[in-house]
């Protein structure tokens, strides 16, 4: 549901692995990198800790996008655990589109703890694409907002 | 079925197994039910016929924890469930005797118009007849045998068994459609046209939990949706969303395990086809992990407890 | 007697949607459910058994019942707003308004649950005779007559009208505003259908399905039967039988979080789930053979032992038709009728 309000700002939830993605985010915030106040991080101790509940509570509690990062393919801290989480992510974003939800509003990024540029880039693309999909209306609980 | 109640009987009379784990006679021709049975006065009340879908392997999970072996009739789609309880320890394969029944298909009384049925014939095994005679309250009809099998008959897996003690009993294999045809059409569709689908069946789900409780792959000693700590409970049902996280969640629960027996489309009381969930993972995972079919081999990796460092991103190639 | 033509049925739904809302059975994704009528809706009056029992439109599955917010510092408490448009249900058969009856007895004695008191008040029931019974169906034993249903209006379905009989002044009421519709007519076609559905009755294979050893006196006397061992073994534990029910009326009470406070809901409960009665010490009944038996001797035990010998059964046969394991209570009835236990 695109919205006209110029000023219509997205709720975004990052899971970022404690390893690569929140050092990056961190390196992002010391080198001055601007990525938008929406993006709400929650640290969790690997991306593959992340199962599909936690993207869906994420939507359900009024988030309009939610992405996933962790260390790259072969630098899991863990050495293995991504791997799990981007077959997990595959399927649960293949569901997704299946069930209508406009895709987009769901993505996986791997960004290492080098890497504040690419958070930072990576976020503010993210939030623009999810500002032009407007709220998320499909996946959101409509108890409260009624 | 006289030949698998003379074979029980003396399994039970020889002391190798201590019960038996079959379908019982109910009410009217449709309605047996799963049952025990202990003595060879009690199996009187066996039945094995066209209506007998449901799939016995998840009593097997409590049945192990009891003394002595249980003698189970498994028809060919049920053994690849009981199969996957092996797999996850859940079932212990020494308590459990298994003889292999032959199957032709099952039925689903309510493409005959099941609350106005007095009685069918041409349903028994093994001499069930290419048209079922059926007589309802308000006068008899003849429907084809294909016309009334359950959805997943006409998707067959097969008439081998995989896993089996002895045999007894031919098998027919009814597959006469693509098992993916259904979920590549709703692929094909526009996301408002999925949403509109989608939101049209799960909005009659009533919460019953009847698809988890009879899911064998859905066997969690304690389930997520009734933790009294977790506010989407399993029992409210407000339309909005929490029947689409349900129905994500659990369908995603048992992606990889899932051997597609399609229990779950079976017993929705308002209809929902459930299996849609579960082929989508199905086909997803044999598209982008290479073909399996769980329940087949034992110590085959499970697609989600294992990778590869070249596997597809998430969301590539989608849309 | 009233009659309208069923061409002419959209006119008279519409015409009741003027004023008020309209429940009916609605045909949707291939299942026909009580729903609000809307233009264009698929109305479904020849299905039998709607797959839910109408008793949402008292008692919903899951109704707010107040919300709590903090904002500033304040702390606010809104209480949901009763019930206030009038409503009809459409449609219901003799089972399910007399389910309501049993409804009744839970909700409107003390304490008066207030919600459940103002839909009531403000809901008007046209029910609708069942012109072709169904073999699960078997009302008869609750002294049901499902050709000559209750409510506040009774309608029949025969040849090309609906017939219309006020019952009550809440039927009286409503049948005046909608006169310019009905036309008034003897009731020779009334006669005829009822005496056809009777006919149809003395066929149902569950006629004289007898209550022998249920009722108050059963509750000491069946509850350790070793019977209930037999018979639940197939339960799955599912709340397929307790959510299509007319008369089950438990549910839970919890709160929803909006981020600055609570939600209160109350939502069905079923008595098959593990969590049912779920308490600071732990569960009531902590096997399903426990639960299993709670729900047959609550229906057929211990509310008639409470309310002058009312069984909340009532036939109607919804869970015989959608138990997964086909097991229901026409089985229990009778196992225990048989055994005489």
């Amino acid at each position: 549901m695109p919205v006209n309000n110029e000023n219509w700002k997205p709720t975004i939830v990052a899971f970022c692995c404690n390893w690569c993605s929140y050092a990056g985010a961190d390196l992002a915030g010391s080198s001055r990198l601007a990525y938008p106040a929406d993006v709400k991080i929650i640290k969790v101790p690997c991306s593959c800790r992340v199962n599909p509940m936690f993207i869906l509570r994420a939507f359900e509690k009024g988030a309009d996008g939610v992405i996933l990062c962790g260390c790259h393919p072969g630098d899991c801290h863990y050495s293995t655990g991504n791997y799990y989480a981007r077959r997990r992510m595959t399927l649960l974003f293949s569901m997704l589109d299946y069930l209508g939800i406009e895709e987009g509003r769901t993505r996986v990024e791997w960004v290492s703890a080098a890497e504040g540029v690419k958070f930072s880039e990576t976020m503010n693309s993210f939030v623009e694409k999810v500002r032009t999909l407007g709220p998320s209306v499909r996946l959101g609980d409509l108890r409260c907002k009624n | 079925m006289q030949e698998l109640i003379h074979r029980a009987k003396s399994l039970l009379e020889s002391g190798e197994v201590s019960r038996v784990l079959g379908w019982k006679k109910g009410e009217n021709v449709f309605d047996v039910e799963p049952a025990f049975f202990a003595t060879a006065e009690e199996l009187e009340n066996f039945v094995y016929n066209g209506f007998c879908g449901a799939n016995l392997s998840k009593y097997m999970i409590e049945a192990s924890t009891w003394e002595g072996k249980t003698l189970v009739f498994l028809k060919p789609c049920d053994t690849y469930s009981f199969n996957q309880l092996c797999k996850e320890h859940r079932i212990d394969r020494e308590k459990a005797y298994i003889i292999g029944v032959g199957c032709k298909g099952k039925l689903k009384a309510e493409k005959l118009g099941a609350e106005n049925i007095l009685d069918v014939q041409g349903a028994g095994y093994p001499d069930c007849s290419d048209t079922l005679k059926v007589t309802t309250l308000y006068g008899e009809q003849e429907v084809a045998y294909k016309d009334a099998m359950l959805e997943r008959c006409h998707v067959c897996k097969g008439k081998e068994h995989q896993v089996y003690d002895e045999l007894i009993g031919e098998s027919v294999d009814t597959c006469d459609a693509d098992r993916f045809a259904e979920v590549a059409k709703i692929e094909a569709m526009s996301p408002e046209e999925k949403f509109a689908f989608f939101q049209a069946e799960l909005s009659k789900c009533i919460r019953c939990n009847a698809c988890r409780n009879v899911c064998p792959a859905c066997s969690c000693r304690k389930c997520i949706f009734d933790s009294t700590k977790f506010d989407s409970n399993q029992k409210a049902n407000t339309t909005s969303f929490e029947e689409k996280m349900f129905h994500i969640i659990r369908a995603f629960h048992v992606a990889g395990r899932c051997t597609d027996c399609g229990e779950c489309s079976r017993v929705c009381p308002q209809g929902i086809p459930l299996h849609l969930f579960n082929r989508k993972f199905i086909k997803d995972i044999n598209n982008l992990y290479g073909e399996y079919q769980a329940g087949v081999d034992i110590d085959a990796k499970a697609p989600l407890t294992s990778f590869r460092t070249d596997d597809a991103e998430p969301g590539v190639g989608r849309g | 007697m009233y009659r309208i033509a069923k061409a002419n049925l959209n006119a008279l739904y519409a015409a009741i949607a003027a004023s008020k809302e309209l429940y009916l059975p609605v045909r949707s994704a291939g299942k026909t459910n009580f729903a609000a009528w809307t233009e264009g809706a698929e109305v479904d009056l020849d299905t039998l058994k709607t797959v839910r029992s109408p008793k949402d439109a008292f008692f919903p599955q899951s109704e707010n019942l107040y919300t709590c917010d903090r904002t500033d510092g304040k702390i606010s408490i809104t209480p949901e707003a009763l019930q206030e448009k009038p409503f009809v249900v459409f449609g219901m058969k003799a089972c399910d308004v007399r389910g309501v009856a049993v409804l009744d007895k839970v909700f409107l004695s003390e304490p008066v649950d207030s919600y459940y008191a103002a839909r009531r008040e403000k809901g008007i029931i046209v029910s609708l005779a069942c012109s072709r019974p169904a073999v699960s169906c078997f009302c008869q034993t609750f002294g049901i007559d499902c050709a000559a249903p209750e409510g506040d209006v009774a309608t029949w379905m025969a040849g090309e009208y609906l017939y219309w009989l006020p019952q009550s002044e809440k039927g009286e009421a409503l049948t005046a505003e909608l006169a310019a519709l009905l036309e008034e007519t003897d009731d020779a076609a009334v006669a005829e259908e009822k005496a056809s559905i009777a006919a149809i009755c003395d066929r149902l294979p569950l006629k004289g399905l007898s209550l022998e050893n249920w009722g108050a006196a059963a509750a000491d006397k069946n509850f350790d039967s070793p019977l209930w061992e037999q018979l639940y073994k197939p339960c799955l534990a599912c709340g397929t039988c307790t959510f299509v029910c007319p008369t089950c009326q438990c549910y839970d009470i919890k709160d929803y979080s909006t981020g600055t406070g609570v939600q209160r809901f109350r939502c069905w409960d079923s008595c098959m789930y593990s969590d049912f009665t779920m308490m600071a010490h732990g569960n009531n009944r902590t096997s399903q053979l426990q639960r299993f038996r709670q729900r047959f001797m609550h229906k057929l035990a211990y509310f008639p032992a409470n309310n002058d010998g009312m069984f909340s059964c009532v036939g109607c046969g919804r869970c015989v038709d959608k138990c997964p394991s086909h097991l229901n209570i026409v089985k229990v009835i009778k196992a225990f009728g048989k055994e005489g236990v």
